[in-house]
């Protein structure tokens, strides 16, 4: 990454914070359940966030909302990006505080299934 | 080809026209016999099958009318008689085939004269599940079946599966009906299945074929048929059999036909130089990593490579072509195992590039993704395939080019013996204090690797739908004190099975379709099930819905059979890996994907309706239920579901499950 590069992916993500924090106040779980589907969350990562071989986990205890808006915009890993025409910061927003409504996992220790 | 009119009497050909002719008058006859009782039926409604005209019935058999009267009358011993001595020669237990009349004289011999045992037909309806089958029961038994097509249609069919064998390294004997003789075989639907060479519908991906002229050549073809394909590396094979040579009575030359004995040839091991060498780098390597992909044939292969792994105390990551390396192993490592290696010996890798370099589908570089190496760039690379004896030039399964410091073209397994003995002597016993060393750093990470997947197992565990991680560990624990084998896993489980269930014997995993082909997993499953049934094993597959879409009929077949067989369907209502690839490129180009009304994008969902797999197997003779939705309903069904199967039938649970 070039120094103009870097710059741009600061501006980029320094707007992303001021966006992120303001869009996160009115932030609606229950709408953001339905953009998580809408926007194919789900595909990689699960109708609740768990995550998979294809994805990794999102919920419980995801990352904060501006890590999660610079990600999407950016991102050139195996995730394709979500530019804002496609997801708006406001339902990103919808869409984290489904992810912060989540309830933790029990401790894998808790279930036989999982200790045969 | 072999028909040959010698003399003034009426030939075959020519008997049978006159009995297509006689066929026409009396099928006339009965015709106008039957149509003025059905004109008067004062309810009279448009029929839905009217009887057949003689051209309608020869169309719709395939053959002309009354051939079974003609086949009585023919003289001698048939040829197809001495061609079941043939098979019967190799021990072939089953046949798994759709019927057809270009084979019918086999057929006929095969359940008559050879008393429908060794090999014992098995009823299948799609050329595809036959096919399937066989793949599914090598997978298990060591052994190929034969499969019978009917000629260019029936092979049409077949040749998705034949190319998952060859794709995974599969024998299986394919045995095409033709009617070479274009002077003198039946006009119409028979000519439409004929063709000069149907052997080249599968060409490209059989190790072998032959279009045998005469019974003799018939013997000597299908005893290297097998031959061939039962040297590794395996692969399908196959015959083009005249539907003449079938049914004519064999010829008189002085005596009959030899069968020649079958020898099984020794698999090649690699140059014994080479082997040296890459001993030697193993040996002083600080930190060696072997990959398998379909490394173990048999359960030797497993205990060989265990011993391997010991010796060097090197991390194992297996590909999971085949149950390579036991689960439960220390050394048993995820592909980032890799990372840190100098040296990594690859044996019968099926994509060596990709074990070493990674591909991100990131829509850089014009849309052509990035490229990446995973390892450091003086990492020696060692390889031991026997695909490299078997390269052909139009399909691509020989994947991208790797360079590799040692190739070895050498089949893996035969090869270890000798590898084994080689890094005994190479290592200096100045560096078994420091390999020892190496084996406690995999303990513990095998270990701390162990928790965080029960961990991430255990997320999402009580969601509707049900997750792939409960769906899998809710089955382990209704099997888990049975003699199991996972018969096949076909659709994204994320994995599970190989990641949760201890896998340590052969049986327990048989791998993947090999081409990935969809719909490999339904029939191949059967296929092993079958298998299983005579050693006693339980088989249990997780079933995915597109998969099973593809000829579903194989359940019946398996009803049919009696062949038990638990499936735990993994229905996420859709082509999964084409809805995040169509999601994927509606993101590259800043589009929303139109979703019509569905969960994933236009064309990748199958809901609305819902099929309801339960009812579909249902009417095909399995015990089955669902569709389960709720995560507490699962482990009741499972329990029922496992008692029927133990009681010999087959038995299917319709599971709505997250995506992955």
């Amino acid at each position: 990454m070039n120094i103009k590069q870097l710059a741009s992916s600061l501006a980029c993500m320094t707007a992303c914070l001021i966006l992120g924090t303001g869009a996160a106040a009115a932030a609606d779980a229950e709408k953001g359940k339905a953009g998580y589907v809408k926007h194919g969350c789900w595909q990689c990562h699960g109708f609740v966030g768990q995550g998979g071989i294809t994805g990794p986990k999102l919920a419980p205890d995801p990352i904060p909302l501006p890590a999660m808006n610079a990600f999407l915009r950016n991102t050139k890993g195996p995730m394709p990006p979500y530019m804002e025409a496609v997801l708006s910061n406001a339902d990103l927003a919808d869409i984290h505080a489904y992810l912060q409504s989540i309830p933790k996992a029990q401790d894998y220790k808790n279930i036989p299934q999982l200790n045969p | 080809m072999t028909r040959k009119q010698t003399n003034d009497k009426p030939g075959r050909r020519q008997f049978l026209t006159g009995v297509i002719a006689a066929g026409a008058t009396t099928a006339a006859t009965v015709a106008t016999t039957v149509t003025p009782s059905r004109a008067a039926d004062a309810s009279a409604r448009t029929p839905s099958a009217l009887p057949p005209s003689a051209k309608g019935a020869e169309a719709e058999a395939g053959t002309p009318r009354y051939a079974a009267r003609e086949a009585a009358r023919v003289k001698g011993i048939p040829g197809s008689d001495f061609m079941v001595d043939v098979i019967k020669s190799l021990d072939i237990k089953y046949l798994p085939s759709n019927c057809a009349s270009s084979f019918r004289a086999l057929h006929e011999s095969l359940i008559n004269y050879g008393g429908n045992t060794k090999p014992e037909f098995l009823t299948c309806m799609h050329e595809e599940s036959a096919v399937a089958m066989a793949h599914g029961y090598f997978k298990i038994a060591g052994k190929p079946l034969l499969t019978l097509c009917h000629g260019t249609v029936g092979l049409q069919h077949a040749t998705m599966a034949v190319y998952n064998a060859w794709c995974d390294r599969v024998p299986v004997i394919v045995v095409g009906g033709n009617d070479l003789d274009a002077a003198y075989r039946p006009p119409g639907v028979p000519t439409f299945h004929s063709a000069q060479d149907i052997n080249a519908i599968v060409r490209d991906y059989t190790k072998w074929d032959d279009t045998p002229v005469s019974l003799q050549h018939f013997s000597q073809s299908f005893v290297r048929a097998y031959k061939i394909a039962m040297t590794p590396p395996y692969g399908p094979v196959a015959i083009s059999l005249d539907a003449g040579l079938q049914q004519e009575p064999m010829k008189d030359h002085g005596g009959k036909p030899y069968i020649p004995r079958y020898v099984p040839t020794a698999p090649p091991q690699g140059d014994s130089g080479a082997v040296k060498e890459a001993a030697r780098l193993l040996a002083q390597a600080q930190n060696p990593v072997i990959a398998v992909d379909r490394a173990a044939r048999s359960p030797n292969g497993v205990a060989l490579l265990v011993q391997l792994a010991e010796l060097l105390q090197a991390r194992v990551i297996d590909i999971q072509g085949r149950m390579n390396f036991p689960r439960t192993h220390y050394l048993s490592s995820p592909p980032t195992a890799v990372n840190g290696a100098d040296v990594i010996i690859g044996m019968e890798l099926s994509d060596f590039w990709a074990v070493v370099n990674a591909f991100t589908d990131n829509g850089e570089h014009g849309g052509i993704g990035t490229n990446s190496t995973r390892i450091k760039p003086d990492t020696k690379l060692i390889s031991i395939s026997s695909v490299e004896l078997n390269t052909k030039a139009n399909y691509q399964d020989f994947q991208r080019y790797q360079v590799v410091d040692v190739p070895m073209a050498a089949d893996a397994e035969a090869t270890l013996p000798a590898l084994i003995e080689a890094v005994k002597a190479a290592i200096p016993n100045e560096r078994k204090a420091a390999i020892a060393q190496r084996g406690e750093a995999a303990r513990k990470a095998y270990a701390e690797n162990r928790a965080r997947t029960r961990q991430a197992a255990a997320l999402a565990w009580d969601a509707s739908p049900i997750s792939t991680a409960r769906l899998v560990m809710e089955t382990y624990a209704q099997i888990k004190d049975l003699d199991w084998s996972l018969v096949a896993s076909e659709g994204n489980v994320s994995n599970w099975p190989n990641r949760l269930w201890p896998m340590e014997k052969y049986h327990h995993w048989l791998g993947r379709s090999g081409g990935y082909g969809v719909g490999y997993g339904a029939p191949a499953s059967v296929g092993a099930a079958l298998a299983n049934r005579d050693l006693g094993r339980f088989s249990v597959s997780i079933q995915s819905d597109g998969d099973l879409m593809y000829a579903p009929g194989v359940l019946w077949t398996a009803a049919k059979h009696k062949i038990p067989l638990l499936a735990v369907m993994h229905n996420n209502r859709g082509y999964h890996q084409e809805v995040m690839h169509v999601q994927r490129l509606s993101n590259f180009r800043n589009r929303v994907p139109n979703l019509g009304g569905d969960m994933g994008p236009v064309g990748t969902s199958i809901q609305n309706p819902d099929i309801e797999y339960h009812k579909l197997a249902e009417s095909m003779g399995w015990w089955a239920k669902g569709p389960i939705k709720d995560p507490a309903q699962l482990a009741p069904a499972l329990k029922e579901a496992v008692a029927v199967v133990k009681s010999g039938q087959p038995a299917l649970l319709n599971v709505w499950t997250q995506p992955r």
